[in-house]
């Protein structure tokens, strides 16, 4: 490679990488527009949680095929990452195989990366045959139209080109690593079980050519690896990286256990101090302090973790196909609570953006524009979509909260519900018995 | 009026002196429903039966808040949450039993942050000590042959991993226990929870509560066994809805240990 070639390259890093962190930070801030909420306790739970989770896939494999399937791509990804340094060091130095000095053990890595770029590719034919031949039913619910069908597909097509390039890229070099007598740079080094049999492909060509394709192969490859990269932004794909911090957040209590809402407390302990003086006067509000909302309707009042869980979501269906109520046909769709929010983040992160780091009210909320009421009376909060998640992100506590907006923001709950909570109130139970009858229970037959 | 049930209330008890072992919660559904009271009776039965000094509250109990709570009014929940502390710190309620999935969640989860800590456990996890210690004994005879499956409830099985004491009570009575294709973490609801109880459901291809009595029936039961009486209602409404009601029992596992011994 020629001196030019390395300083072209080391640009195109810079802008793959640069471009990539602006994003990243653009998401963090987008994630931090939530409110607080403590998810620092039991350090070693939570680590633990990661290393099983999403490191140790525990939870993909729970749907056997799919798991499996995934663990191959995913240990492609994680391994041929690794082959990446050497690509990047030879790509900047002008190098050939840097590695090389390794022996046996270079090319029990090489031949290694080169069976599993194999299998991911064989997994990634597999999983694009499941979306667009078998069309499992997860995959074809409403939500899944337009751009989430095509994200699917592109980030299959990605790999599949990804994988080729590599394979192609292989092929190529030990193809000059075999002309008799030696050629130009091209050292002998590494193992190649299957560009081997891509090899023959070159036959007739010349050097010059084939080495022409070869550094062809090689940028389409690094280019491909650094746009992919920075597709993860605009795509689903962004779970292989928030799959880490996002189970690390996780929620640690019971599943049953709902968070107390602490102003309610502080309320109702009021209500309940017969010492209280029924007559003072409200605290002063906190100069340029907006009176917190009780409850949910857009992504400012969700925490922090419900807005990480809408850009870890990968869009899988597997809460949307275990949930009762999307089974019997009502329009609750878990994963679609997940991609609304998402969807409504973006929408305030561009607004945020575009006047300059302010918020300017767009009179929409997540609540009716994106989600609607009907969605979130569905739900039996029985936790499947949560047992589910393969990354422990928690659709209810977000349809929760938004319940909790309907009905003490907006008393906007179902006529029934509203019959109930009235006889809780007044008889201490949902239904309109008298709570001096609660023991008669005793004497009858 | 036939039998006699000793039901000593909390006030009852503190009058003479005495604390209970166990603070029974009878719940709304088990005070007021007509099919729920049957297994508040079966439990207390069985507690006679094994001697245990228990207690209830009475007409000092009230709704835990939980339906208030899934539906959204935390405002309403956290004052039924906060009198219900109040009278249970008043008695030092130190171990609280409770037929109810829902409630055995709230007063185990959610009471605790706002002030009310007890040992909480739900019933089928107390029959199971009963029978570890030997406190009650059970014949299994009358259900020899039985095929019996068990419906988890969400609130005590996802929600708080209670999932072997129900299961390892139906084993003690010699019957043949099937699982259902989809059981214990993988359970599915049965339509009542999140304060779906209590309102009609929003349009669809079907109710809940029918697709999980498909579950079940597609293993041939003899019983239905439940261990939550918001769970018993609905599959009781599913087994009528595919008119099954002459082969298939739903039966909570109290009332399935109470028959064993002839209660």
């Amino acid at each position: 490679m020629s001196y030019l070639d390395n300083i072209l390259f080391a640009i195109v890093l810079i802008i793959g990488f640069g471009y990539f962190f602006n994003n990243i930070k653009k998401i963090i801030r987008n994630i931090n527009l939530g409110i607080d909420v403590d998810r620092k306790d039991n350090p070693s739970s939570r680590w633990k949680n990661m290393a099983m989770i999403a490191l140790g896939q525990s939870k993909m494999v729970k749907r056997p095929i799919a798991g499996a399937l995934h663990i191959v791509v995913y240990l492609g990804f994680i391994i041929i990452n690794i082959e990446l340094v050497e690509i990047i060091i030879d790509g900047l130095f002008g190098t050939h195989r840097i590695f090389a000095f390794l022996g046996t053990a270079y090319n029990v890595l090489i031949g290694s990366f080169e069976i599993l770029a194999f299998l991911v590719l064989v997994a990634v034919t597999v999983f694009w045959i499941r979306r667009n031949i078998v069309r499992l039913k997860r995959f074809m619910n409403p939500e899944m139209k337009g751009f989430p069908k095509s994200d699917a597909n592109y980030i299959l097509y990605f790999e599949m080109v990804l994988m080729t390039l590599f394979l192609l890229m292989n092929a190529s070099d030990l193809h000059l690593q075999n002309v008799p007598g030696g050629f130009s740079h091209f050292i002998q080094a590494g193992s190649f079980p299957i560009s081997q049999f891509i090899e023959p492909l070159f036959n007739g060509m010349s050097n010059e050519f084939v080495m022409l394709l070869t550094e062809i192969f090689w940028w389409l490859h690094i280019v491909g690896i650094l746009v992919f990269m920075n597709y993860l932004y605009f795509s689903k794909h962004l779970h292989i990286l928030l799959a880490f911090p996002n189970t690390y957040f996780a929620n640690l209590k019971p599943l049953g256990q709902f968070d107390n809402l602490e102003a309610v407390t502080t309320e109702v302990k009021m209500m309940m101090d017969p010492n209280a003086d029924p007559f003072a006067a409200a605290p002063a509000p906190v100069e340029g302090e907006l009176p917190a909302k009780f409850g949910a309707s857009d992504i400012q009042d969700l925490n922090w973790v419900q807005l990480l869980n809408a850009y870890t979501c990968t869009e899988c269906g597997r809460c949307t196909s275990s949930c009762p109520a999307n089974q019997t046909g009502k329009k609750l769709s878990p994963r679609k609570i997940m991609m609304d929010t998402r969807d409504r983040m973006e929408e305030v992160g561009k607004n945020i953006d575009a006047n300059k780091g302010v918020f300017i009210p767009d009179n929409k909320t997540l609540l009716n524009d994106y989600i609607t009421p009907e969605e979130l009376w569905a739900c039996t909060s029985c936790n499947a979509c949560v047992e589910e998640c393969p990354v422990n992100i928690s659709p209810l506590s977000i349809i929760m909260d938004m319940r909790r907006y309907l009905v003490m923001e907006q008393s906007a709950a179902p006529m029934p519900l509203n019959a109930m909570m009235t006889n809780i109130e007044n008889n201490g139970a949902p239904w309109q018995f008298n709570q001096q009858d609660r023991l008669n229970w005793k004497n009858e037959d | 009026m036939s039998e006699n049930l000793i039901v000593p209330t909390m006030a009852e008890m503190l009058a003479q002196g005495k604390q209970p072992e166990v603070l029974f919660w009878v719940g709304c559904a088990g005070s007021f429903d007509d099919r729920a009271k049957k297994i508040t009776k079966a439990f207390v039965r069985i507690l006679n039966r094994a001697n245990v000094p228990f207690a209830v509250l009475g007409t000092e109990e009230s709704c835990t808040g939980d339906p208030a709570k899934r539906a959204g009014n935390e405002f309403l929940f956290q004052m039924q949450a906060m009198m219900n502390i109040e009278v249970l710190n008043g008695y030092e309620a130190k171990k609280i039993v409770t037929a109810c999935p829902h409630c055995f969640n709230t007063l185990k989860n959610e009471y605790p942050e706002l002030g009310g800590k007890y040992e909480v456990i739900h019933h089928t996890e107390f029959l199971k000590s009963l029978l570890d210690t030997g406190r009650l004994t059970i014949e299994g005879g009358q259900f020899k042959g039985k095929k019996i499956t068990f419906h988890d409830p969400c609130y005590l099985g996802r929600a708080n991993n209670v999932y072997e004491a129900p299961r390892d009570l139906i084993s003690k009575l010699d019957a043949e226990l099937v699982e259902m294709k989809r059981s214990k973490v993988n359970g599915l609801c049965c339509g009542a929870g999140g304060a779906q109880m209590f309102k009609d459901a929003e349009p669809g291809n079907k109710e809940v509560n029918v697709l999980r009595t498909e579950d079940a029936l597609e293993v041939q039961p003899n019983i239905i066994a439940t261990g939550c009486p918001f769970c018993n209602t609905m599959m009781t409404d599913g087994i009528k809805n595919k008119e099954k009601e002459a082969d298939v029992k739903v039966m909570d596992i109290a009332e399935l240990i109470a028959n064993a011994q002839d209660l």
